[in-house]
């Protein structure tokens, strides 16, 4: 007899806490459960930098900046599913407060006036991600497949959503384990 | 005799002039809201209680009950259509439910569970809106109002102050108050009002009362909106 | 400066009898004569009204034509319906504002001029029209365009300005029982008088008159209901807010034959027992207020108005005129008592409805221009010469109001039933691709639908016909509609509020080239709660123009589709400009490919 074929999953945080990451390594003992069904692909977990193709694509967070777009682009066209996970990911959560504040007083503040400052500068450096005017939810970039809410979902629900998409059902929720706090 | 109708298939007695909405909650029928009261006049706005009266759709706590009507609320199509507008009520403001005091205790994020939304869907408009926090005992909180006017009511026809209205129109209307500043300071808004507490929402809140129910004992931790009782709901008694 | 140097509010305010009610029109009047509604004014209304600040602001901030901030000695507004662009407006108003040294929305440095948009103004038969401190001009063009910007410049007063400037033809290109036949004051009235209000009313109902803004609910059963209802007073209100965009037949009727519908409306009051009238005028019709009120204060002098009309005993009537400030929603009879009470136009909860509680929570019958005009019409000549017009169904003859792809644009009286298709050979529309009947809330029509008729049992409308030629994009008409809903949605429904702006940037995103099919499912889905489940008709009829349009215009949307799949709701890399320019970069990671 052969092993079922495991899913491959992969995982990421762009405007986010890592929070929900954090929720997901908090199924505990579950996690052997889930590995004998599940194959890490690009995650913090593995530490593989780029995501190949996947069953199943969780991310963790809003978008942004010009990397988050890029990453988010590498998760749609490699996943199968593509799942928004956490609050951040699917309504910009608290990332979003920044979402009225006009983009220059934040540069100003990071880099200018903040405490401890001195002779400070903007930076024009490529490395660095640059940031749009607004965050936004991963849905306003990608189509996404899935919402799983939650600051962060708890990880009764995680597990149960896994569990659920692992064994071909459609994924449901029971009223404890859905909230969006 | 007493008349009556039906709600999915359910005999609902009800009395002359009482909305499907008085007389289903009467019953002990959840039919999702967050506009309505039962302390105050009926208003309609948010639209979340629309039913099937016969055929025409309707808001069942403006559509009053009448005999061998035949109405349908618990459908597939009519939660799919909740759950739109529940949508749309997130996406018009600025709602973020881990940052909020009211999460856990507040309606529009109930109703959210009891409607299964996993997202809210539509473009967000991050509308830009002030906090007034100029009140030495109570935040207004611009960001997570639904227009649902119950403050409105509460100040004009319990409390006699008219404290609050609806400015602007469309997409731009807004939360206004009684104050030359445009500040809720300067109104004779008390803590102790009922406008200050009738809130569905984080809109207006007690101040120093924030995060005081721990995460798992808030109202609707546990309990779907559709089981927690809403005091005045039932029928009064008459003799 | 502040509003109380230049505005004798007590005036104002005892001009209109300290009542509350009359905010909307105490409103208008302070705007008028000090150009803004300052915050400091909004205080001292309270107090004089002796009602609370918070119901003054509502008000004042609801209306499109109030505003706290100054916009100067000359307000200018162009008139935006799709008719007006398609007439040149936009390229106009650029020419207007380069003139000028101006930017739309901006007042001018020196504090004298500001341009804005607003909705139909009821000229599309003379478009591109604008307002000018709420006074209609229209044909625009750049040489009538110059003139304006050299009387701003040498800063005349509006009332020194050419009167050509603000002549308004009627463009009655075919008359009817309505419009063809001179009408002699009181002949309706006396007819009235001597059949007795019972007879009269079995008269109008044997007419089978229905409402001709556009619901076509039969006048006599209205009448009939109001008449029963008990009250302390009666009321009779005339619909004169005619802001569908596309119709101006209402314009023509107030301008030449205002007897006919202030006589219909007396005929109703003598019928329900009413001694107020009302005469609610939209506020872009203003240039047709000073006219009005002598045609009324002629009929006061004759004796049709005032105590003992037509010296019968007891039969009081007499009429005001209300003007509106805006606001389209203002058209739905409920919204427009709303109005007239000095609130908000928002539609109210009903049933009740206005012939049981209307105008002051009293018996009040609502009807359109058109409709009293008809009334009085039947009062002269009986019923069944009405009812012998048209089609058993729609009894009568209809005023269409046709702008756009046609030789002669105007105003056509036809019996009920007649086809689209004899319309446009009328007006001159050989080239006629699509018709919207009725304006942005009735019916989007092909060419493939000409033979259809125009009649409650077909083509319902209340009289707006815009004629739109092969070469029209209607993928910009329905835009420009949606623009229009979004922008006149009242606010007070969750899906209309959210439902109509939602629609409104979805199709702009479209319009950018950034729309996917997902976009399309997405406002059929938006356009599925509207209809279920807003407040009332604008919310029910706001996605109608997308809809319709998708359906009978595919291609229009198609070749504007970049995926079939899905686009980001924004623009990526329009969204990185801001930081671009902060951090001065401009490297290959500045940038996303919004492919």
């Amino acid at each position: 007899m052969t092993e079922p074929k495991k899913l491959k999953v992969a995982t990421c945080s762009l405007a986010g806490c890592f929070g929900c990451h954090m929720s997901l390594l908090d199924i505990d003992e579950k996690l052997f459960e889930l590995v004998k069904v599940v194959e890490f692909d690009r995650s913090p977990i593995t530490d593989i930098k780029h995501c190949g193709p996947c069953d199943i694509g969780i991310v963790e967070g809003g978008v942004c900046n010009a990397e988050n777009v890029h990453v988010l682009k590498e998760f749609r066209r490699n996943c199968r599913i593509l799942v928004a996970m956490g609050a951040c990911a699917i309504t910009g959560g608290i990332p979003a407060w920044r979402n009225n504040v006009d983009l220059w007083d934040c540069f100003q503040e990071v880099y200018s006036y903040g405490i401890g400052l001195e002779n400070g500068q903007i930076p024009n450096d490529p490395e660095l991600p640059l940031p749009f005017d607004k965050v936004h939810p991963i849905n306003e970039v990608v189509r996404i497949d899935y919402f799983l809410p939650g600051c962060p979902p708890p990880a009764d629900a995680i597990w149960k959503f896994l569990t659920d998409l692992a064994a071909g059902r459609e994924p449901k929720l029971d009223y404890d384990m859905l909230h969006y706090d | 005799m007493t008349k009556t109708f039906t709600l999915d298939g359910k005999v609902i007695p009800f009395e002359e002039g009482e909305t499907i909405m008085e007389a289903a909650a009467a019953a002990g029928v959840y039919i999702p809201h967050l506009c309505h009261h039962p302390e105050f006049k009926p208003h309609g706005s948010c639209k979340l209680c629309t039913v099937n009266i016969g055929g025409r759709l309707g808001a069942a706590c403006t559509n009053r009950a009448a005999e061998d009507m035949a109405v349908e609320s618990e459908t597939e199509a009519l939660n799919a259509d909740r759950r739109a507008l529940t949508q749309m009520l997130f996406v018009e403001g600025n709602h973020v439910c881990p940052s909020c005091e009211k999460s856990g205790n507040c309606q529009l994020q109930a109703v959210a569970y009891h409607l299964g939304m996993l997202t809210p869907h539509f473009t967000h408009f991050y509308p830009a809106r002030d906090v007034d926090a100029s009140h030495p005992d109570v935040l207004l909180e611009r960001n997570r109002c639904i227009l649902c006017e119950l403050c409105v009511r509460a100040s004009r026809d319990v409390d006699g102050k008219n404290v609050f209205g609806i400015g602007g129109r469309g997409i731009k209307a807004r939360l206004i108050v009684n104050s030359a500043s445009g500040r809720l300071a300067d109104t004779n808004l008390s803590v102790t009002d009922r406008a200050a507490e009738v809130c569905p929402t984080g809109a207006i809140i007690r101040k120093r009362h924030g995060f005081t129910v721990p995460i798992g004992k808030r109202l609707y931790d546990h309990h779907d909106i559709a089981e927690v009782p809403v005091a005045g709901m039932e029928r009064p008694k008459r003799d | 400066m502040s509003a109380q140097d230049v505005c004798d509010l007590p005036g104002i305010v005892a001009r209109w009898h300290h009542d509350p009610a009359n905010l909307v029109q105490i409103l208008r009047e302070v705007q008028d004569s000090c150009g803004t509604i300052p915050s400091d004014t909004l205080d001292r209304l309270a107090k004089l009204l002796d009602v609370p600040r918070v119901r003054i602001e509502s008000t004042a901030s609801f209306y499109a034509f109030f505003h706290a901030e100054s916009h100067g000695a000359y307000e200018i507004l162009f008139s935006d319906n799709i008719i007006d662009r398609m007439a040149g407006k936009e390229a106009l108003k650029q020419y207007f504002c380069e003139r000028l040294w101006l930017e739309p929305r901006k007042l001018s440095e020196d504090g004298l001029v500001y341009v804005d948009d607003t909705a139909d103004i009821g000229l599309a038969d003379q478009a591109p029209a604008m307002l000018v401190n709420g006074y209609a001009i229209p044909s625009l063009d750049k040489a009538r365009l110059d003139l304006v910007a050299e009387l701003i410049r040498a800063r005349k007063p509006l009332a020194e300005w050419p009167p050509m400037l603000f002549e308004i033809p009627d463009n009655l290109r075919k008359p009817g029982p309505l419009t063809g036949e001179a009408f002699a004051p009181g002949a309706a009235l006396k007819a009235a008088l001597s059949r007795g209000a019972e007879t009269t009313l079995a008269e109008i109902d044997a007419s089978n008159l229905r409402g001709r803004g556009g619901a076509g609910f039969k006048t006599a059963v209205k009448w009939a209901s109001c008449r029963k209802a008990e009250g302390e007073a009666h009321y009779v209100v005339c619909n004169a807010d005619e802001g569908e965009p596309g119709t101006f037949k209402d314009r023509v009727l107030l301008a030449s034959h205002a007897d006919l519908v202030f006589e219909g409306m007396t005929v109703c009051a003598r019928v329900i027992g009413a001694r107020q009238g009302l005469l609610y005028l939209r506020g872009e019709y203003r240039n047709l207020l000073e006219k009005l009120k002598s045609v009324l204060a002629g009929r006061r002098e004759a004796g049709l108005l005032g105590r003992n009309i037509l010296g019968e005993q007891g039969f009081d009537f007499d009429i005001e005129i209300h003007l509106g400030a805006g606001a389209y929603i203002c058209g739905e009879e409920s919204a427009l008592i709303e109005s007239l009470e000095g609130k908000p136009g928002k539609p109210r909860n009903r049933p009740p409805f206005p012939d049981r509680c209307g105008y002051r929570n009293q018996p009040t019958v609502v009807n359109n221009v058109e409709t009293f005009a008809c009334a009085a019409k039947i009062a002269e000549k009986g019923g069944a010469w009405f009812a012998s017009l048209g089609t058993p169904q729609s009894a009568g003859s209809k005023l269409i109001s046709i702008s756009g792809d046609c030789k002669r644009p105007g105003v056509y009286e036809y019996p009920f039933g007649v086809s689209v298709r004899q319309i446009l050979i009328d007006c001159g529309a050989e080239d006629a691709h699509a018709v919207q009947v009725s304006g942005p809330s009735g019916t989007c029509i092909s060419f493939r639908e000409f033979d259809r008729r125009i009649a409650f049992e077909d083509l319902a409308t209340a009289g707006a016909f815009m004629v739109f030629s092969r070469e029209r994009d209607m993928f910009e008409v329905a835009r420009n509609f949606t623009h229009f809903f979004a922008h006149e949605s009242c606010g007070f429904c969750t899906p209309c509020r959210v439902g109509t702006s939602l629609l409104r940037n979805i199709m702009d995103k479209l319009a950018a080239g950034k729309g996917s099919a997902y976009d399309m499912n997405e406002m059929k889905h938006i356009m599925h709660v509207l209809r279920g489940t807003a407040h009332c008709g604008l919310g029910h009829t706001a996605a109608n123009p997308v809809v319709q349009t998708m359906e009978k215009f595919p291609d229009a949307y198609e070749k504007r589709l970049k995926r079939l799949d899905f686009e980001p709701a924004f623009d990526l890399d329009g969204a990185l400009q801001t930081a671009r320019l902060i951090t001065g970069r401009d490297d290959e990671w500045a940038h996303l490919d919004n492919d």
